[in-house]
């Protein structure tokens, strides 16, 4: 996908005055909060859940190549191959390659936001083999040549009028307004797709160590048919994603849907070992783990080693009032919302990225809701020490900061500039306690007034009061 | 309330905002912190508490002041600020250094001794008690922002409610979404002013609904976004800082209100 | 070469060489023991308190739940479930335990083993497990049950015996190691609910890909 995050101001404006899409925002601050919110009531053992899966990940972090390498000697003692791909690129050109091996004309999909990092559908396309995205949400983006905007609910960005209309298009039946009918239409368009389908491609959401087994997890069933239908099941994922044992792979998915959706359990979990077992009657001959890094193994032991704990909820950018403002696009790349602040910087670095880790308020929400417990502001914020080491912040910033701080250093001083000032806004504002435009302040009263003081600083007062006093 | 006879020493970490545009909360302030029974000083040296620098990513400033403000502070028994924003800076202090750098006991030292006022005053000195004696009067029916850094690094939740309980007249009708921020964020207001300006439309419109005459917060920084926003929008709200209403300090206009306001006073 | 790229980043990352002995051993040790995290208390509970919670977060799920006093009464309930849906095909799965089963009631109705195809209406299978935490099915394919009748039938029909409900998933784990050992099938199903989506507009919508209705016949056995 291309690169739009250097534009997010941009972005963000023109997002703010879509009316479709606050509304789509308006739904989902709505609805992803409050129905987490009854299910961590539901579960008392909720916030100590979090603890064991921090820690768990804390522990398996520490000991990644250890486990990547378990996980990938059981995946080939069951028949399966594991590839290592260091880039995107990397990773696009082994699918390819495995789907030439096999003759693929076209090859299904089930979601995966890694092969969103590495443009697989992009490069399949150009090399002749056409993608099919088959979780409806991804499915709709595809025929709008459009890109997702939320990591779980990828449509979220679109009404159901932009759903009618490329349907109606697209598949030349009659407009409906019914979400029912229009959702019977994917699904019986898809319905051939799967079956003649040469390869199927899903992502994974835990690869257990202990079986060599992939995880996913879908509401839809699109997954479980592009893996089980075709000859073929290539699995897209990264190194993070690696957990010890199935009854680790548990803890993480008690979290999971809880955080994401705020279901009780998504409804299919899936686990995949291998290909076909000999007297199996359906399931794919062959089995493919790609195992993507892109950066990932950079972040171990760096000031973002934190973020690898993250297990891809969304909760985070469901309750990010940035994110509930301007939406998934205007981020400008794969991951939006906290998380990926902390992340797209790392992969399409912190030049083309600097925005995104400055766009917060750093309210903590996120970080108050993450079910791995990342300290999402903090690493934040490691990117703006970052960006102001290498003199990346903007001019302004840097020498208002520099000015600023010349006198925050010199408490008398600053005693003397806070004086001034309270008096020039005094003066400014008069009786009325507020002005309505300020030139150099044009960020704050083009939205709102600014209150003025209506009495001399504090200190002035309390010295004031002291030397009336002795 | 303090049980022993010597008072309870206090700094008082006044904070900019507080200082140069709304002095009647760090007074209100000092009277909560008296009839706890504290003595109240304003050490000369604090300035800022280092936030702007802090959130630009200029560690080697938001150092230099993290010193100053723990020299200016040494020695009291405890530090108080009508701000849980730069308070909770102050608790940040510690992870700037290292850990053999001397200066980081001594900040871990501050965090321990550094209070936001409503926290100090439950939490610490157990005021609500005492407040219910002093029969402070607001016939008005309020509502209540919950500032982020307050409510989610130093935990202020119930504090300002359990206050307010303690004040006649005064009915708290709680708003949609109160832990949400408001979108000021410091210098954020001013670099992402759209993004800004939408967050303060959600939690102005949020407490317009709630029919309150009053919308009181712990911290000047989103009273000043949020008054300005009501007053930009006509919006009939009126924006304190809660120790204003817990001081029986009402009498100054409130946020952004004109000294003379014929409707209201001479 | 990738994989000794990332397996050196790694280590560079972690501050150390290849794992020492000591350290492989502790983590080869925590993978054996296979040691429970915490788990939520809701399921654990009496085996028959376990079975009321189950039915009742799978309806909650919206699966339909017939309880049946024995496996004998499959086909006809089956039938009559069909018929009141203008059903007039079933695809089985050939497990013994349904094969031994008297399917005269079907009469019209065809009962096919094979794997699911497109177009198939309805589908019935048997099941691993119940869990009751989340009202869950376990399943998980063999030459006798192809994974297809779990997914492209519209109903799915999983006959689930009382006795095979267990309270958390770690229960299920175990009983699937119990079964195969070292070795796992190739896939295993945690089935909850009939498949939906709310892709379009937030609206929530049963019968995205998956089945849209998941009728589970509960043998009280």
């Amino acid at each position: 996908m291309q690169i739009r995050s250097p534009e997010f101001k941009e972005n963000a404006r023109t997002a703010l005055k879509e009316e479709g899409l606050q509304r789509a925002l308006g739904k989902l601050r709505a609805g992803f909060p409050e129905k987490r919110a009854i299910a961590v009531e539901r579960m008392p053992e909720f916030h100590d859940l979090r603890d064991e899966a921090r820690d768990l990940k804390n522990h398996i972090l520490e000991n990644l190549d250890i486990y990547l390498e378990q996980f990938e000697s059981k995946v080939q003692e069951s028949g399966g191959h594991v590839h290592w791909a260091r880039t995107g690129d990397d990773a696009n050109k082994i699918i390819l390659d495995i789907c030439k091996q096999v003759n693929a004309k076209t090859v299904t999909k089930g979601k995966s936001m890694v092969s969103e990092e590495t443009n697989l559908n992009e490069y399949l396309e150009a090399n002749g083999i056409q993608p099919v995205e088959t979780d409806l949400g991804e499915y709709i983006l595809q025929l709008r040549e459009d890109h997702p905007s939320h990591i779980i609910a990828p449509a979220i960005h679109l009404n159901l009028s932009d759903v009618s209309e490329i349907f109606h298009e697209k598949h030349g039946k009659p407009k409906s307004d019914d979400p029912a009918v229009l959702m019977q239409e994917a699904r019986e368009e898809l319905r051939n797709k799967f079956v003649a389908a040469d390869v199927g491609i899903t992502g994974a959401n835990f690869l257990v160590a202990e079986t060599g087994s992939t995880i996913i997890v879908t509401n839809e069933g699109n997954g479980d048919l592009t893996q089980t239908l075709p000859k073929t099941h290539i699995v897209i994922t990264s190194i993070e994603k690696v957990v010890p044992t199935l009854e680790d792979m548990t803890l993480f998915l008690r979290l999971l849907a809880r955080s994401a959706t705020g279901q009780e359990f998504t409804v299919y979990n899936t686990l995949s070992t291998g290909p076909r077992r000999e007297g199996d009657a359906d399931g794919p001959e062959n089995f493919h783990v790609v195992l993507v890094d892109n950066g990932r193994s950079e972040m171990v032991g760096s000031e973002f080693h934190e973020m690898l704990r993250c297990i891809r909820c969304s909760a985070c950018m469901n309750h990010c009032p940035v994110y509930g403002s301007v939406g998934g696009h205007a981020y400008g790349w794969v991951y939006p919302g906290p998380m990926g602040s902390v992340l797209t910087p790392k992969m399409i670095g912190i030049e083309k990225a600097g925005n995104l880790p400055n766009a917060s308020t750093f309210c903590g929400k996120c970080e108050e809701v993450c079910p791995v417990r990342i300290p999402l502001p903090k690493l934040m914020r490691h990117w703006r020490n970052n960006e102001f080491e290498k003199h990346l912040s903007p001019k302004a910033v840097r020498w208002g900061l520099a000015g600023w701080g010349f006198f925050a250093k010199r408490p008398t001083l600053y005693r003397q500039l806070s004086t001034a000032s309270n008096w020039f806004m005094r003066t400014l504002g008069g009786k009325k306690g507020r002005v309505k435009s300020l030139p150099m302040a044009s960020g704050w009263t083009d939205f709102r007034d600014l209150p003025t003081p209506t009495d001399k600083t504090f200190m002035q007062q309390w010295n004031d009061k002291k030397e009336g006093k002795q | 309330m303090s049980t022993t006879n010597t008072p309870v020493q206090v700094g008082l970490f006044v904070t900019c905002l507080v200082d140069m545009f709304r002095p009647t909360i760090g007074f209100a302030t000092v009277k909560l912190l008296e009839q706890a029974g504290c003595t109240v000083e304003v050490p000369e040296q604090q300035t800022c508490c280092g936030q702007p620098a802090f959130n630009s990513g200029d560690r080697e400033t938001t150092r230099d002041i993290a010193k100053q403000t723990i020299q200016a502070f040494d020695g009291y028994q405890y530090v108080v600020g009508p701000s849980g924003s730069c308070i909770g800076m102050l608790h940040y202090y510690a992870d700037l250094f290292d850990d053999n750098d001397p200066w980081k006991a001594r900040a871990e030292d501050l965090k321990a001794r550094a209070f936001e006022i409503t926290s100090f005053l439950v939490d610490v000195m157990k005021f609500d008690e005492v407040l219910a004696t002093l029969e402070q009067q607001f016939d008005q029916k309020v509502t209540y922002h919950d500032s982020c850094s307050g409510l989610r690094q130093l935990g202020v939740k119930v504090q300002p409610r359990k206050l307010l309980d303690k004040v006649a007249g005064t009915e708290l009708a709680e708003m949609t979404e109160a832990e949400t921020c408001c979108g000021f964020g410091g210098t954020f207001c001013v670099k992402y002013p759209d993004i800004s300006n939408r967050m303060v439309s959600n939690k102005t419109d949020f407490a317009d609904e709630t029919g309150a005459q009053t919308l009181l917060g712990g911290d000047l920084g989103c009273l000043m976004n949020i008054a300005g926003k009501l007053k930009r929008e006509g919006k009939p709200l009126e924006t304190r800082h809660v120790v204003e209403v817990l001081a029986g300090m009402t009498d100054t206009p409130a946020i952004a209100e004109a000294v003379y306001d014929l409707g209201k006073q001479a | 070469m990738s994989r000794a790229e990332i397996l050196s980043n790694i280590r560079r990352g972690l501050g150390r060489g290849e794992a020492s002995e000591a350290q492989r051993k502790a983590v080869f040790n925590r993978l054996n023991a296979k040691a429970n995290n915490l788990i939520p208390k809701r399921s654990q509970l009496p085996h028959a308190e376990q079975v009321e919670l189950f039915k009742s977060m799978a309806q909650e799920a919206s699966a339909e739940i017939i309880e049946l006093s024995s496996t004998a009464d499959v086909p006809k309930t089956v039938t009559d479930w069909l018929q009141n849906n203008g059903i007039k095909e079933l695809i089985s799965s050939s497990d013994a335990e349904l094969n031994e089963l008297d399917w005269s009631p079907l009469g019209d109705i065809q009962r096919t083993q094979r794997v699911a195809m497109v177009g198939d209406m309805a589908s019935i299978t048997t099941s691993f497990a119940g869990i009751a935490e989340t009202g869950t099915l376990m399943l998980h394919s063999r030459g006798e049950s192809p994974t297809t009748l779990n997914f492209l039938p519209d109903v799915h029909l999983v006959v689930l015996k009382r006795s095979t409900i267990v309270g958390p998933y770690e229960d299920a784990w175990k009983k699937i190691r119990g079964t195969f050992g070292k070795s796992m099938p190739r896939t295993v199903n945690m089935i909850t609910g009939p498949s939906r989506s709310a892709d379009i507009e937030q609206t929530l919508q049963m019968g995205a890909h998956g089945p849209r209705t998941l009728v589970i016949l509960l043998i009280n056995d």
